[in-house]
């Protein structure tokens, strides 16, 4: 789950990470109160969304005084935002974080992500600060540190000391970036987070160490035990149909083509997707149904297929293990019939009941197209829905 | 022969009473594995569908000789279950839940590596569909009629598309040695590479398929792996080549991010080690017939 930059700001401060005094604005006139309650001075307005490169999208600006802050506000709320992490239609600014503004020295980058391939929670530092990591990784990686944590034992002083120094810090900034480096840890891991990214972590003109910006996000499959976390969830960020999905444990994402799928398992329902690329076509969407999905959950799943105006045809690729065909099929036949689905609709179904399944697709007389293999749907349902 | 397991698996069901449980412990049993019995805390000394059930792993294991586990259990008890069956010493266990914390799943799997016994447990998964050795036994949730005795071997990250694998070659003529899903989560016990290590020792397996997704860099250490080490014939398979960045795609693992572990990537990666990479997952029988012919 992805939160926004003042809500990873505000798990940071609770673990003791210095971060700057900031209040959320909803409307200009907030923005000015904010910006009053901060002391007058100059202030940040920045966008909040769940997307990195606000600034350079216009986001971000920096103002001295009350009215400022007021039009800055005025400026950002409302406008939709694209930046090379939002879709290119764009997201919606709803909200401004009011953030005092600090006179700063440096700017560094830290990082914590969960390392697959050592199986521990690696913390990464670099002097680079305020740029894309990722082009820092590319181009210079030698400028990036890591220090890979254990996984009962946690993070260590020496191993925080170390990557401070490899930061070229010096006197009491050691101090402060060990201290730093230790609560982000107990942050990340407390929360169940996926990544913690502070990018920039800044060393300020009075010598502080702050994290300037924020990005968290947290592992889905540990939500269960961290009901605060939960409450940052912002549904505005989110796309309504894959909302509407995720209620009845449907993993569905929406994409930009005309073919709607409904698979089952993650793996099927991506490979589906390549080969109707491969046949000439674009999916609509991936949907994975799961394993034991049941003729309510297809019947669910078709309206939030037929809610995409833009699909023109159905792919139905059914790999029936414990999902047994003739219950598919069922639930196809009903969902159809209720729903009354105008597309022309594919399906490809194999394993448990197969024959079964096929009889009472043709028994129903529904207009369905059946295939046997998975390339020969591809092309079948690639060709209808061109039309 | 085959891998991991076999007529000789003694087999536990972590979690035997629940309804997942109770449905793939008769349809390992009817495949003809040996199911020895079940834990399900607070339910020890009764007997349930004719199996013993014990409260704990270590006590099933005194009682039956057990040696292998396959666990269904909810996913806020599944790293817990995993380390249990390391401390009751097993030789392998078969994580099948999907949706355990990924930091719960680390302190496991570090927990695995440091146990007293100085014995090693294999894990398999979790997030994996199981594994099956064609007409011997399996753990896990894969159809058995779909397979077919053979000198294939299979290592995947999915679930259905694993069985979308076995179907090709099986329609193919191809039979299998031993299947395994090694599962979709960010961390698992048993890596592509751990699991062609052990195909390389089997003198039956003679070819390997393997389905890999987006994200990551398993596959790439493969490929490297492979290329180095690796003799027999692979067929690869990378799902997700259409898959947006930044997305989720259903398994924990299945993400694109910072630009790292798209499918070209692996793609690249496994054709430079001379995989026989297919781009459509309709090739994957045909391409297997082919590569065991050449």
């Amino acid at each position: 789950m992805k939160i926004h930059e003042y809500q990873g700001k505000s798990v940071l401060a609770k673990f003791g990470v210095p971060v700057p005094k900031g209040l959320v604005a909803y409307t200009p006139d907030e923005a000015r109160v904010h910006a009053t309650t901060l002391g007058g001075g100059t202030v940040v307005v920045k966008a909040q969304i769940h997307a990195g490169g606000r600034g350079k999208g216009g986001g971000v600006k920096v103002v001295k005084g009350p009215d400022a802050a007021y039009e800055a506000a005025k400026a950002i709320l409302g406008m939709t935002l694209v930046t090379y992490q939002t879709s290119p239609a764009g997201q919606y600014v709803s909200r401004v974080l009011v953030e005092e503004g600090l006179a700063m020295d440096r700017e560094m980058y830290l990082g914590m992500v969960i390392d697959r391939s050592t199986q521990k929670t690696v913390l990464m530092v670099s002097q680079e600060g305020g740029v894309e990591i990722e082009k820092v990784a590319e181009e210079t990686p030698e400028k990036i540190f890591k220090a890979f944590v254990h996984p009962t034992l946690g993070l260590q002083p020496y191993q925080a000391r170390q990557l401070a120094f490899q930061l070229g810090l010096k006197g009491d900034e050691i101090k402060k970036a060990v201290s730093l480096m230790l609560k982000t840890y107990e942050a990340f891991v407390a929360s169940d987070a996926s990544l913690l990214e502070i990018n920039p972590l800044v060393v300020t003109a009075a010598g502080d160490l702050i994290a300037l910006d924020a990005k968290v996000n947290f592992d889905d499959n540990a939500l269960y035990r961290h009901a605060d976390i939960k409450e940052f969830r912002d549904l505005a960020e989110e796309d309504p149909l894959e909302i509407e999905a995720s209620k009845y444990s449907l993993n569905y994402i929406k994409l930009d083509g005309t073919i709607g799928c409904m698979v089952n398992g993650a793996g099927l329902a991506m490979a589906t997707m390549d080969i109707i690329k491969l046949a000439g076509g674009e999916p609509a969407n991936f949907l994975d149904v799961g394993g034991g999905a049941n003729a309510e959950q297809i019947k669910n799943a078709f309206r939030i297929l037929m809610s995409d105006t833009s699909v023109k045809a159905v792919f139905i690729n059914i790999f029936g293990g414990i999902l047994r065909c003739d219950v598919l099929a069922q639930g196809v036949i009903a969902a159809v019939t209720d729903l009354g689905v105008r597309v022309p609709i594919v399906i490809r179904m194999e394993g448990t009941n197969v024959e079964l399944g096929k009889q009472m697709l043709k028994d129903s007389g529904l207009n369905f197209t059946t295939a046997d293999a998975m390339d020969e749907a591809a092309a079948k349902v690639v060709a209808l829905a061109r039309g | 022969m085959s891998v991991l397991i076999d007529k000789s698996t003694r087999l536990l069901v972590q979690g035997l009473t629940g309804r997942e449980g109770t449905f793939h412990a008769k349809q390992a049993q009817a495949y003809g594995t040996n199911v020895v019995g079940g834990v399900t805390p607070g339910k020890g000394g009764t007997t349930h569908e004719g199996w013993p059930v014990f409260n704990t792993v270590a006590d099933a294991v005194a009682a039956t000789g057990a040696n292998a586990s396959v666990i269904f259990v909810p996913p806020p008890g599944g790293a817990d279950a995993v380390m249990e069956a390391a401390d009751a010493g097993l030789d392998l266990a078969v994580c099948i839940t999907e949706g355990i914390p990924t930091l719960d799943m680390m302190k496991a799997l570090s927990f695995m590596e440091t146990r007293p016994h100085g014995k090693t447990m294999r894990l398999i998964g979790p997030n994996c569909p199981g594994l099956i050795s064609a007409g011997r036994a399996k753990a896990g949730i894969i159809p058995g009629h779909i397979c077919k005795e053979g000198r294939v071997g299979i290592v995947s990250k999915s679930g259905t598309l694993t069985y979308e694998a076995i179907h090709q070659l099986t329609r193919n003529g191809l039979g299998q040695t031993t299947c395994i899903g090694i599962g979709g989560d960010p961390l698992i016990g048993t890596s592509f590479i751990d699991a062609l290590e052990l195909f390389a020792q089997d003198s039956e397996t003679e070819a390997v398929v393997m389905i890999g997704e987006i994200g990551g860099s398993a596959e790439e250490e493969a490929a490297a792996w492979i290329k180095a080490h690796f003799k027999k014939p692979v067929v690869g398979f990378i799902a997700g080549q259409t898959a947006p960045p930044g997305r989720r795609m259903g398994h924990a693992g299945a993400i694109i991010a910072g630009g790292k572990g798209t499918a070209a990537e692996k793609m690249a990666a496994l054709t430079a080690a001379g995989v026989h990479v297919v781009k459509s997952p309709a090739d994957i029988g045909a391409a297997m017939t082919q590569a065991l012919r050449a």
